[in-house]
């Protein structure tokens, strides 16, 4: 192996987790306000054909991009309605917004598949790009690439340093103290899950006009679960998410890069690949936080009811 | 802002529970038009082609019967996981390695040991339930022994299964003679499973309603006696709600979650087998179109009842069959019949809510 294969690999596997990190991120507001949402994959998906679907008809990207949020925080707030407001047991809700999402997304981008559409292209930053080694892989990227890097240690920073990300976690992990606080239980479950949606929305648009770029039925292939997967994995820290989400990316981009140099797996168990490393990284995750006493905040899949607590 | 406030009912009045999943269903129905109208058809139009051609004719309904059969059947093995609140949501890649394990039986033991035919079919039911079974078992003693999310990991063992069952499809087990279409060669005749033929006496002579359906009926019978009268049900349903408790009554725990998730994907790879052995007749792309997942909303809308899940399977065959019509007599995508479900599941959950509060604006 040479220093340009393994420039390529971590490249790619940049590029391939930055979908994942978006989503990932998205999925632990949601956690630590106390919402589960496995409803990531359909809002993934039907970011992506939103996204795509209004990037063809304005020939803008970016407007794309942004229609794929609304309509993923419009989608989470049918899971935030059911689960804050009717107690609805969250993972059915998210269950059905899976499938929901799965089957609308089919539904709307019938028409767009094989079409072309406008993408994100790729920016070489002019001095960071000729670092030797680390310049190519990670400053010849397109800009959502470039988003991440700014959005993952902001989040960090927003959770743990900053007034309502106090009272973002008060409500994940003991929402009934958090009410005694003056804090809306309600309103901020609401707003995180709302959150989640649209990062899952851009998830899905990072997919559809970046990274593979075009609709096809189903184009997120489960990207959205290993999400919520890569969330325990990082034990709902954004940093440490990011890595998971770059170790998937690195799994997934292997897979090509294993053909390039002539290793002959079969692609059926290249295919395996990222699914098998997700089942994996779960367990030696799950282990590692019971050794370490940490866990999923408090409250996370209880819905809060006032009168009950 | 208008406030919504919820007040617990002290009792349920009788017509909530009845008109939840009724209007359910319509206000889905509602919602659908919409979707319709958009794509520039009539939603009048593609409802009726839709009852036409799942329910209208003997030919349609015995269709919607040979959808029902794996749904029945996977919905049922994902009822036992979640009467013990374990979310199997694998049901689908259990079904696929039942359908292989089935389908090894079936083309090559088979063909190598002499056995009469019944001992055969015999077999693929065994192997496809030890293999769904085995299947299962796996993010079961994940999460009995390492506490590892079964939600999670039962999800990803779908994507590996799939791609496991087409390695052969394409590859391994791949018919020759099968004109460029991967998939295996046809089973012997003398395996298939039986039609019921006439003893369905209100459905056309031809229909393809195989032995499946009391597969189903059968596992819904003995899934009711062990749930509700056997010392094990109850045990099934203490762990569930309260593994603390449980384990203080001296109930063993960890045993029981690797139990009922072998069960769960045994029956989900019986699905497998019913489709291999009674539908497709061999081993081939697009087996199920999901069948795994939709069992889930099925087991949800019966809340896990048993015979239940029997009726409300057909429902969903009805609608999967549907789908398929409109995408054949009116273009639509059968993605509509997706879309109906996720919808059904929501209005269903909302008003199970009204079933359990009354609501109040303020």
């Amino acid at each position: 192996m040479n220093e340009a294969f393994i420039i390529a690999t971590l490249a790619a596997a940049i590029r391939a987790g930055t979908p994942v990190v978006y989503a990932t991120i998205g999925e632990i507001f949601a956690e630590r306000a106390g919402v589960l949402n496995l409803g990531v994959e359909g809002m993934m998906l039907v970011g992506a054909v939103v996204g795509f679907m209004v990037g063809v008809n304005t020939g803008s990207a970016t407007t794309g991009l942004l229609a794929a949020m609304i309509a993923g925080g419009l989608l989470s707030l049918i899971h935030a309605f059911l689960t804050v407001t009717l107690y609805v047991d969250q993972v059915v809700s998210g269950l059905a917004l899976t499938i929901f999402g799965t089957g609308l997304s089919a539904f709307l981008g019938q028409d767009y598949v094989g079409v072309s559409g406008p993408q994100f292209a790729a920016l070489k930053i002019p001095v960071l790009s000729q670092i030797p080694f680390l310049g190519p892989i990670l400053f010849e990227h397109d800009i959502l690439v470039y988003l991440t890097f700014l959005l993952v240690p902001l989040a960090g920073y927003y959770i743990h340093r900053t007034r309502p990300g106090l009272h973002l976690r008060a409500v994940g992990e003991n929402p009934a103290t958090a009410d005694v606080m003056g804090v809306s239980v309600a309103r901020t479950r609401y707003f995180y899950v709302f959150v989640g949606g649209v990062l899952a929305g851009l998830a899905g648009a990072n997919l559809s006009l970046a990274y593979t770029p075009g609709w096809i039925e189903g184009m997120t292939a489960g990207r959205g679960w290993i999400a919520v997967a890569l969330v325990i994995f990082g034990f709902w820290q954004p940093g440490r998410a990011m890595l998971g989400a770059y170790l998937f990316g690195g799994v997934q981009s292997l897979q090509f890069s294993l053909q390039t140099i002539g290793v002959v797996i079969p692609v059926y168990f290249l295919g395996m690949l990222p699914y098998v490393f997700t089942v994996l990284v779960l367990i030696i995750a799950t282990q590692e936080q019971v050794r370490r006493h940490i866990g999923a905040p408090a409250a996370l899949g209880i819905p809060y009811k006032r009168g009950e607590r | 802002m208008i406030h919504i406030r919820l007040e617990p009912r002290l009792s349920t009045p009788r017509w909530v529970s009845w008109a939840s999943p009724v209007v359910s269903i319509i206000l889905a129905l509602m919602v659908g038009a919409v979707l319709i109208a958009a794509q520039g058809a009539s939603p009048i139009e593609a409802y009726a082609a839709m009852y036409r051609g799942a329910l209208g004719s003997g030919f349609g309904f015995a269709e919607t019967l040979v959808k029902a059969i794996p749904l029945m059947l996977a919905g049922l093995g994902v009822a036992i996981a979640f009467r013990m609140q374990l979310w199997n949501i694998g049901a689908e890649g259990q079904l696929w390695m039942g359908a292989w394990a089935a389908a090894g039986v079936g083309l090559f033991l088979y063909a190598a040991i002499p056995m009469p035919p019944w001992l055969a079919i015999l077999l693929m039911m065994l192997a496809s339930m030890l293999a769904g079974g085995l299947w299962g078992a796996i993010p079961g003693a994940l999460k009995a022994y390492l506490n590892v999310n079964e939600i999670l990991t039962s999800l990803m063992l779908n994507s590996v299964a799939i791609f496991w069952v087409l390695y052969f499809v394409d590859i391994l087990w791949r018919d020759p003679g099968g004109l460029g279409f991967p998939n295996t060669a046809p089973l012997d005749k003398a395996i298939w499973l039986p039609k019921l033929g006439a003893l369905l006496f209100f459905l056309p002579p031809t229909h393809r309603v195989h032995l499946g359906l009391a597969f189903g009926i059968i596992a819904a019978a003995f899934m009711w006696y062990a749930l509700s009268k056997m010392q094990w049900g109850y045990e099934v349903r203490v762990i569930g709600l309260n593994k603390r408790a449980a384990g203080f009554a001296g109930m063993p725990i960890a045993r029981n979650i690797v139990l009922v998730m072998f069960l769960s994907g045994a029956l989900a790879g019986l699905a497998g087998m019913s489709e291999v052995a009674g539908v497709a007749h061999r081993l081939q792309r697009g087996l199920s179109p999901g069948y795994g997942f939709t069992a889930i909303i099925i087991a949800w809308l019966a809340k896990l009842n048993p015979f239940a899940i029997i009726l409300v399977s057909i429902l969903f065959g009805g609608l999967l069959v549907a789908g398929e019509q409109i995408q054949m007599t009116m273009g639509l995508p059968a993605s509509i019949s997706l879309i109906l479900q996720g919808l059904i599941l929501f209005f269903v959950l909302a008003g199970d809510v009204l079933s359990q509060y009354r609501i109040r604006f303020r």
